[in-house]
């Protein structure tokens, strides 16, 4: 088990976001969480990844082939060194920052070099900086966007842009890839390339991947278990099938399209 | 489309254009009436009605809001539109002047032209000359560790004179209690100021940018306050006086050597900021800045640690203003607290604002402009500081780069490496 | 005692003025996130402009209190205008730059009022004519209170209630906190978020106004520099009391003023700026949301 959330909570003020839920990913797995529009999903997101300090809840993570261990009220960029990374529902990436340096700034967690460094450029830190160019400039084309390295990254198209924030979450060396609605806004067949590249992730990099979609088709191909929540609350697990027949969760969808 | 308004005259649009600046700017007559028209003085009691004023005003703003709505619209039209013919011109003949600077013989050539420009000043301008530059490369310092600040690190810091002070009252009074000199002074001001910079920054670390600029202001003018009214330390208002003067063991310096000899100080020491600054800038530390400027809920989910981050930057700027400190106490040989106003604070802003945030070659040159351009201009020195306000204001509408607009660096990947890289590739997408 | 009294009522007149300028801080802040550098100025102006009429009046012949409601109400109006030119032009270009933008756009602004007034009128300080009468029954008391003291309090008093009316009962009321809640939800629901704005700062601008004519006959004189302190000093009380929060600007007014004059009157005069600096890194240390304000969730 990569990931293993018990009872997680999330109170704002008075409304609760996010009520007990656990929730368990295995190594090597696609388990997507899906559920109407203000269910809670991007809230328990931003607690698994320290963004937000949750109410109450433990959150627990284990790099295959290590022990498990608790992440829950560490900060975002400790719990993204552990081995834990993300992209953005609404596209985050530095946007004046070119393709490859977004990338790189995805690389800094597994950097050594210090400011000293930076002004007299030891041996070493030219080392490293050649490397980083290097490896960066891999994920670039892992994802299939290695020509546009030095531009602007907000230049780029929408479905490229997407693709750069998986690279920059690849970057930081995860064993865990959180994807928060990575096909919003996507046509049929940039959904379909992105299906395939997720996959493939998974089998070159051993990844196991835990994603937010609202796009069903996307869900049912792509996800071996799917958790279903509504209200804060957990309503359904199951694979995909599973999930389609069970009467709480068609409820809960009502009047939105869940036969695709 | 911006291209179009500019090579096609449209009589109908320029008298909707002169139809709406009518209107402002009858509505600026009847809003700076009571101001620029009459003046009260209450002393004698007497009341002055300048109603030439007004023909001013109405002119002035009549030209201005004109000019205003064109490039508003502009920058709107640009926003949506491709590059025009007109901007693709320059794009080209930018184009042709790097390639042109990326000649080796080129860039040599332009090089030592500079090294002869610079050497030769203080001899051919004379003292006067030399002092006012040495003034502007005093704020060069300033703003390019502001710009790590603000450019770089994208907090907006307009307390930054303080360390300026610190700097300036570490060396005069170390040298004061315990005969510190001139040299060892310039890295203790440097420490101070860096550390002081890094201390006010802890309070602020959690909160949103805006309050970093309350604080630092509030720090400024608590320094301020404390340098005036702890007179047992340092002497109050009315300052210090007698503060040496660099000097190279032993040897007396007349006054005209002194002013070449601090000339040719400050040529090393911005000599020595560009150098670093521009490292910081390419490396791992540079690259988080911008992150963090650009985005920092995503940089930290990128697992950059936000705090150390900031620190960083605030660190690194606050350290050339303690160094600039020092060298300002000792040029003048004379400083009390009235040299250290948040005014002073706000000079050094407009330096970064105007000559464009983040970027070196930008800072720089909004330094030299802005200090440069009033001490020529005599007449103009009086409208300064209201100038100054109008440039931040119209920098950030306009053209909130600066001038000189930061390009983000292209890393070049030789085929070979590509290739290494492109056998574990995806097809990737069409673009 | 009386010194204590005395102290009392001097911090509850620095207070009152404080939130005057603390309410436009505060609404803006709450509309469009923006720290208004130059909200002092605003204030500044407004005195300059009472300033102006009431020497122009007195000339004219007419009796103190006319002068004083008259030029108050230009003072007004005319703060009102300049906050919303200023808020057409440097202000709303540039509400979708970076924050960055908005706050050195503020700071520019700030900086030109104050030239402008500078060069039109003067750069020495003015006597302020006494405008506001002596009122017999304040003679009484024990402790001091001056009549501008009195005046003060209870204008404020005043306006404070007339802005939580409006902002609680009135259509534009609804609009302003519908705005300040979430501008494209608020426009999509068919507010007018320019127009909600621009009258944010309209009104804004006018509560400024008048603190700058009460403070003014108070202190009995005026220069282009006095709104820079006057509006950190108010921002600072915003920020005391929960920036965005109309209750706590008042609240923080009340503390901040009350702080400097203790401060000063039983510590030290020569560090009463710096006591409230210290009061404002207290704050952002223990409690960043304010006394009344409401912890801010970052959208991620």
């Amino acid at each position: 088990m990569v990931l293993d959330v018990r009872g997680l909570t999330m109170d704002f003020g008075g409304l609760r976001a996010v009520d007990h839920v656990d929730l368990q990913v295995n190594e090597g797995e696609i388990v997507a969480l899906i559920g109407p529009n203000g269910a809670g999903k991007t809230t328990f997101f931003n607690c698994v990844t320290g963004m937000y300090v949750p109410t109450a809840g433990t959150v627990t993570i284990a790099r295959p082939g290590t022990d498990a261990r608790q992440i829950t009220r560490m900060r975002p960029h400790l719990i993204t060194a552990q081995g834990l990374a993300r992209t953005f529902q609404n596209i985050r990436l530095f946007s004046e920052m070119t393709v490859l340096e977004n990338v790189m700034i995805g690389r800094d967690c597994r950097l050594s070099a210090g400011i000293l460094g930076a002004i007299v450029r030891n041996r070493k830190t030219v080392a490293e900086e050649k490397q980083v160019v290097l490896d960066s400039y891999a994920m670039l084309e892992m994802v299939g966007i290695g020509r546009w390295a030095n531009e602007t990254a907000k230049n780029l198209p929408y479905g490229a842009q997407r693709r750069l924030e998986i690279a920059r979450a690849l970057a930081t060396e995860p064993f865990l890839l959180l994807l928060d609605e990575p096909a919003a806004g996507m046509n049929p067949q940039e959904t379909r390339d992105l299906v395939a590249l997720i996959r493939r992730l998974r089998t070159d990099h051993h990844l196991s991947i835990f994603l937010i979609e609202h796009d069903m088709s996307l869900v049912m191909t792509l996800s071996e278990r799917i958790y279903v929540m509504d209200y804060g609350k957990l309503i359904a697990v199951g694979d995909p099938g599973e999930v389609r027949r069970d009467p709480s969760v068609i409820k809960a969808y009502l009047g939105e399209d869940v036969s695709a | 489309m911006s291209s179009q308004a500019t090579t096609q005259p449209q009589p109908r649009r320029y008298l909707a254009y002169a139809r709406r600046s009518l209107l402002v700017s009858i509505w600026f007559a009847i809003l700076t009436f009571p101001i620029i028209v009459i003046r009260a003085n209450t002393i004698t009691g007497t009341i002055t009605w300048r109603w030439h004023n007004i023909g001013w005003i109405v002119g002035g703003t009549f030209v201005g809001s004109w000019i205003w709505r064109y490039f508003l619209e502009r920058k709107r039209a640009g926003a949506a539109a491709t590059m025009g013919p007109l901007r693709q011109r320059l794009a080209a003949s930018r184009a042709i002047v790097a390639q042109a600077v990326r000649r080796p013989a080129v860039a040599r050539g332009g090089i030592a032209a500079l090294l002869l420009l610079v050497v030769a000043f203080p001899f051919v301008g004379g003292m006067y000359q030399t002092n006012i530059m040495t003034t502007a490369l005093l704020y060069v310092v300033l703003g390019l560790g502001l710009n790590i600040i603000i450019g770089l690190g994208g907090m907006l810091h307009i307390g930054y004179i303080a360390f300026y002070a610190l700097g300036a009252y570490s060396y005069a009074l170390l040298n004061f209690h315990f005969g510190l000199n001139f040299w060892l002074a310039l890295p203790v001001g440097a420490l101070v100021g860096g550390l002081f910079s890094l201390a006010i920054g802890i309070p602020v670390l959690r909160l949103r940018g805006d309050y970093l600029a309350i604080v630092t202001l509030a720090f400024a003018e608590i320094t301020r306050l404390v340098l005036e009214n702890w007179s047992s330390l340092t002497f109050g208002t009315a300052g210090i006086r007698n503060i040496p003067r660099p000097a190279i063991a032993g040897i007396r310096l007349t006054l005209p050597q002194t002013t070449t000899f601090v000339y040719f100080i400050m040529i090393l020491m911005v000599a020595l900021t560009i150098f670093v600054v521009n490292r910081l800038e390419n490396s791992r530390i540079g690259r988080q800045f911008v992150a963090m400027k650009e985005d920092f809920i995503a940089c930290q989910a990128m697992g950059v640690n936000i705090a150390r981050t900031k620190l960083a930057a605030l660190g690194l700027g606050g350290m050339w203003a303690g160094l600039a400190g020092v060298v300002f106490a000792a040029r003048t040989t004379f400083i009390n607290p009235a040299s250290f106003t948040v005014w002073e604070s706000i000079i050094v802003l407009c330096t970064v604002v105007l000559g464009g945030m983040g970027s070196i070659p930008g800072v720089i040159t909004g330094a030299l402009v802005l200090i440069l351009v009033p001490e020529y201009l005599r007449a103009f020195a009086q409208f300064r500081m209201l100038l100054f306000g109008a440039v931040l204001v119209t920098m950030m509408v306009f053209r909130p780069g600066g001038l000189i607009q930061k390009r983000r660096r292209a890393y070049t990947i030789s085929a070979q490496e590509k290739q290494v890289a492109g056998e574990i590739g995806d097809p990737g997408i069409q673009g | 005692m009386n010194y204590f009294l005395g102290l009392f009522v001097s911090g509850l007149t620095r207070g009152s003025i404080y939130a005057l300028l603390a309410l436009g801080y505060t609404m803006v802040y709450g509309i469009i996130e923006l720290i208004n550098f130059a909200h002092g100025e605003i204030y500044m102006i407004g005195a300059f402009t009472a300033l102006i009429l009431a020497s122009v009046l007195s000339i004219a012949g007419l009796d103190a209190i006319s002068i004083l409601v008259i030029a108050s109400l230009v003072a007004m109006i005319y703060s009102a205008a300049y906050g919303f030119t200023m808020e057409k032009i440097a202000y709303k270009p540039v509400r979708n730059s970076q924050r960055l933008s908005a706050l050195i756009s503020a700071i520019g602004m700030s900086l030109f009022l104050q030239n402008y007034v500078r060069l039109a009128q003067t750069s020495n300080f003015l006597p302020f004519p006494t405008l506001i009468p002596r009122f017999g029954f304040l003679q009484q008391l024990t402790f001091q209170v001056t009549s501008a003291q009195f005046v003060i309090f209870v204008t404020t008093t005043v306006v404070m209630i007339l802005l939580t009316l409006l902002i609680k009962f009135t259509r534009i009321g609804k609009s302003m906190r519908a705005a300040s809640q979430d501008k494209t939800m608020a426009m999509l629901l068919g507010v007018n978020v320019n127009r909600v704005i621009a009258l944010t700062f309209i009104i804004g601008s006018a509560t400024a106004a008048l603190g700058g004519v009460l403070i003014s006959s108070f202190t009995g004189q005026i220069n282009f520099y006095i709104g820079f302190m006057a509006g950190i000093k108010a921002f600072v009380a915003a920020v005391l009391g929960g920036i965005g929060s109309i209750p706590g600007a008042v609240l923080g007014s009340f503390v901040l003023g009350w702080t400097e004059s203790f401060g000063a009157g039983y510590i030290s005069s020569d560090y009463e700026d710096v006591f409230a600096f210290a009061i404002l890194v207290l704050i952002l240390i223990f409690k960043p949301s304010g006394l009344l304000g409401r912890p801010e969730n970052k959208k991620v």
